[in-house]
């Protein structure tokens, strides 16, 4: 490529191998680099890119705290009090894999069950799967004490990791699954946590692309039409499945399908999947008996 | 597919629980407003398919509502807006339908008061909205750009004279369409601009001939 990184970083990038060719030849890291081109593309300073950044981490914080000490339902009346569960549980007895395990999924948990009884949420990268990015990103930042300034860095690179994916394919579960929503929380999840515990560019790559690669074929099928069946829930476990991800990404295990292409997989294996999977709520968990029946008792027949 | 940015992807802040059928909800309802200009007296919401469906269940009708009444997607007003006291003075109504014909998260939304209008639109996801009906014209409005809309007498020559009325103050013109409802009747034109518009240059061309209705629309934040 023959153009000067350094003093232009108006470029679009829009393929992984790009992102990790241009971190390596200017030396930069993932949020560096997205920082850059976010403010070029806009024509603001990069300070102006972290305050955005800063207001959507404050407005995740704020949801896992409110989650945290609600116990309201939905309009539905299907969900809503299974964090409150959690932490009942956790106040006698603790998770199996300790501190760390138990605020990752009550966070989940909790922003998800704000998002359903129509607390303010942030739609990262949208609201069915808002929990997953925030749950691991706070839980994380809280039990290590990482700076605020190290958290919105983290955001960023999810950010960008988010960004690149929806240049291939759009992060709705009506064009492409349920992996394209909540498989791209839990890869960016991923990038975020591995940028924090101080993974390479490398790293952070292969920890996204080991948690989405892991999450393709997942399908949109919620009961009722509602995000909540099996939304709500589905939050908490991605949120670990990223843990897993990056766990090995630091490791030095590496995704032997690169990332670009886990993505063409995710957008060719969403187009092939029918529509009747793609939040259309016509097969699967939607048509099941209960689910069915759970509908009728909402909407009558 | 419009393409996202960074910021697309760690936002919006918004009250869930779905972006098409809250947060878009509540965008229709704000641009709505900012085309209708006016609090309304009494405003008709119609629902069809997805919208109709399960649009209770993810509060479409309040988002609808609370746009009108010019909140914005991360109010926290907007879950308890029927009882709220900012709704008390406005008739409000809601109906749904089954239309295959129409796009499944869309909306008509009928505006009485000093006058009366009717605004269709979609909710075409991830929070992205589009306008597509004012009153008879078919239009075609994000909300992602300012934009002038013009209903004038169809005849040769309006659109270069409106537009270099634009070109006068500087103004870059995004994009620009035009709908008519028959040959040398009324006819209508969607300009998006880059950068705001003064209101002097909007009453100078309210002023042109054959003129009959203009109005500023300000995007959405
Ligand atoms: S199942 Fe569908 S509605 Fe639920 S979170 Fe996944 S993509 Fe969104």
């Amino acid at each position: 490529m023959w153009k000067n990184w350094d003093n232009d970083m108006d470029i679009n990038i829009s393929t992984f191998e790009q992102l990790y060719n241009v971190c390596i030849s200017t030396n930069k890291q993932i949020y560096e680099v997205a920082q850059e081109a976010m403010g070029a593309s806009e024509d603001i300073s990069v300070e102006q890119v972290r305050a955005f950044a800063l207001r959507s981490l404050f407005a995740m914080k704020e949801a896992i705290d409110s989650g945290l000490n609600s116990k309201e339902l939905s309009l539905s009346g299907m969900c809503g009090d299974d964090c409150f569960k959690l932490q009942q549980r956790y106040k006698n007895e603790s998770a199996m894999f300790g501190k760390l395990f138990e605020k990752i999924i009550e966070y989940a948990l909790a922003t998800s069950e704000e998002n359903i009884r129509m607390g303010t949420i942030v739609a990262c990268p949208t609201a069915g799967s808002c929990g997953i990015l925030p749950a691991v990103l706070v839980g994380v930042s809280r039990e290590y004490n990482y700076s605020e300034n190290n958290q919105i860095s983290a955001l960023i690179t999810a950010g960008e990791i988010g960004r690149i994916i929806s240049v291939k394919v759009a992060l709705a579960g009506a064009v492409a699954g349920c992996q394209a929503e909540c498989g791209t929380a839990s890869a960016m999840a991923a990038a975020a946590v591995c940028q924090l515990r101080g993974g390479t560019v490398k790293q952070i790559l292969n920890a996204s692309a080991l948690a989405l690669k892991n999450l393709l074929g997942l399908t949109c099928d919620p009961v009722a039409g509602l995000v909540e069946v099996p939304c709500v829930k589905r939050n908490p476990f991605l949120a670990i499945h990223a843990v897993t991800a990056v766990e090995l990404a630091l490791s030095g295990i590496e995704s032997k399908i690169p990332f670009d292409e886990v993505v063409d997989s995710m957008a060719q294996t969403g187009a092939l999947m029918s529509p009747m999977l793609k939040e259309s709520s016509q097969a699967g968990l939607a048509t099941t008996k209960t689910g069915l029946k759970i509908k009728e008792n909402i909407f009558g027949k | 597919m419009k393409k996202s940015t960074l910021f697309d992807i760690i936002s919006p802040v918004m009250a869930g629980p779905s972006s098409s059928h809250t947060a878009g909800a509540v965008r229709l309802g704000l641009l709505a407003r900012n085309i209708y200009k006016k609090v309304p007296h009494k405003v008709v919401f119609k629902l069809y398919n997805s919208y109709a469906h399960t649009g209770k269940g993810h509060g479409t009708d309040k988002g609808l509502l609370s746009g009108i009444l010019g909140l914005k997607v991360d109010d926290r007003r907007i879950k308890d807006i029927f009882n709220n006291e900012i709704s008390e003075n406005i008739d409000y109504k809601f109906e749904y339908y089954d239309n295959f014909r129409r796009h499944p998260n869309s909306v008509d939304i009928e505006l009485y008061g000093d006058y009366n209008m009717k605004i269709s639109g979609d909710s075409v996801g991830a929070g992205e909205i589009l306008i597509t009906k004012i009153n008879d014209f078919n239009v075609s409005l994000s909300g992602n750009y300012n934009t002038l809309i013009l209903v004038y007498k169809d005849k040769p020559g309006m659109i270069s004279s409106v537009t270099s009325h634009l070109q006068c103050a500087n103004i870059n013109i995004a994009s620009l369409s035009c709908d008519r409802n028959a040959k040398g009747q009324d006819a209508s034109m969607i300009i998006c601009i880059d950068g705001n518009l003064d209101a002097d240059i909007v009453q100078s061309i309210e002023k042109m001939d054959d003129i009959y209705f203009v109005t500023y629309v300000e995007k959405l934040g």
